[in-house]
């Protein structure tokens, strides 16, 4: 099944209802990317709270969603990581330093009408 | 509960099929849910590297009992062509096809016990213990 995408103003969401295989990590990640043009998204929020492994090919897919993103002028945010997810993932040595992150899909939204704001003001500045 | 399964792999959703048994086998233990989290996570990753680097192979996930410890095993197996230097692929950053090699080093960061055996021409056997209550969870 496909990872629902939902348009919530400016942003997309999509919110991950199961653990992901390999290719549906790659369908979201070219669903996302298609419709950040389509639908003109300045922000993406990808709620990671129901996968149950983050491992080395899901980090780097997210990070290459969250990069080519930020390329089209748009910015993401990953919410949700699990408590248990985040500690194996420091264990791997799975970094996302570059990646944004928040605790919930409110703290989300916040953070990308934050960085809207930021960049609204750096123009008129 | 089943103390032995053995699950086939040929596919990526074979890959998300033995880390969820993985996962039960050790939930039904007892482990905590970080412990099974990281059982989880490395399976993921030997799994995958059949599917990616062989094609198709086997995980056999087992309950184990030594000297009062109770963990979840894991024996990934498969006959594809081998790894000369297991070491090497053991290394961050080493491993073959150019890749980011995170992957085998990764999982046996995430695991109380790992040992690599590969014969090429042969194929590669890891084999990896989680135990119930290990230190740094």
């Amino acid at each position: 099944m496909p990872v629902p995408i939902l348009k919530q103003g400016h942003y997309l969401v999509a919110s991950i209802q199961d653990a992901l295989s390999d290719g549906e990590v790659l369908e979201l990640q070219e669903n996302l990317l298609k419709q950040i043009g389509e639908f003109r998204a300045r922000g993406i929020i990808v709620d990671v709270a129901a996968m149950d492994v983050i491992d080395s090919f899901a980090s780097r897919s997210l990070r290459t969603v969250a990069l080519t993103t930020r390329l089209r002028g748009a910015e993401m945010v990953i919410v949700g990581i699990q408590p248990d997810v985040a500690f194996a993932m420091v264990r791997f040595g799975l970094y996302m330093d570059d990646i944004n992150t928040a605790l919930d899909l409110e703290e989300g939204l916040e953070f990308l009408d934050r960085w809207i704001a930021e960049r609204a003001d750096a123009d008129e500045g | 509960m089943r103390d032995e399964v053995l699950v086939a792999i040929a596919s990526d959703a074979d890959v998300v099929l033995a880390r969820q048994t993985g996962r039960s086998m050790a939930t039904q233990l007892g482990l905590s849910r970080s412990e099974a989290t990281l059982l989880a996570t490395a399976i993921s990753e030997v799994a995958r590297n059949i599917v990616e680097y062989v094609g198709d192979g086997q995980i056999l996930l087992c309950i184990v009992n030594l000297n009062g410890m109770e963990g979840v095993k894991v024996v990934a197996t498969d006959s594809g062509p081998g790894i000369e230097n297991v070491e090497k692929a053991l290394q961050d950053y080493q491993s073959s096809g150019g890749r980011l090699g995170l992957g085998l080093p990764g999982a046996r960061r995430l695991m109380d016990e790992f040992h690599m055996i590969s014969e090429v021409g042969e194929g590669t056997t890891v084999t990896m213990t989680k135990w119930k209550g290990s230190r740094g969870g």
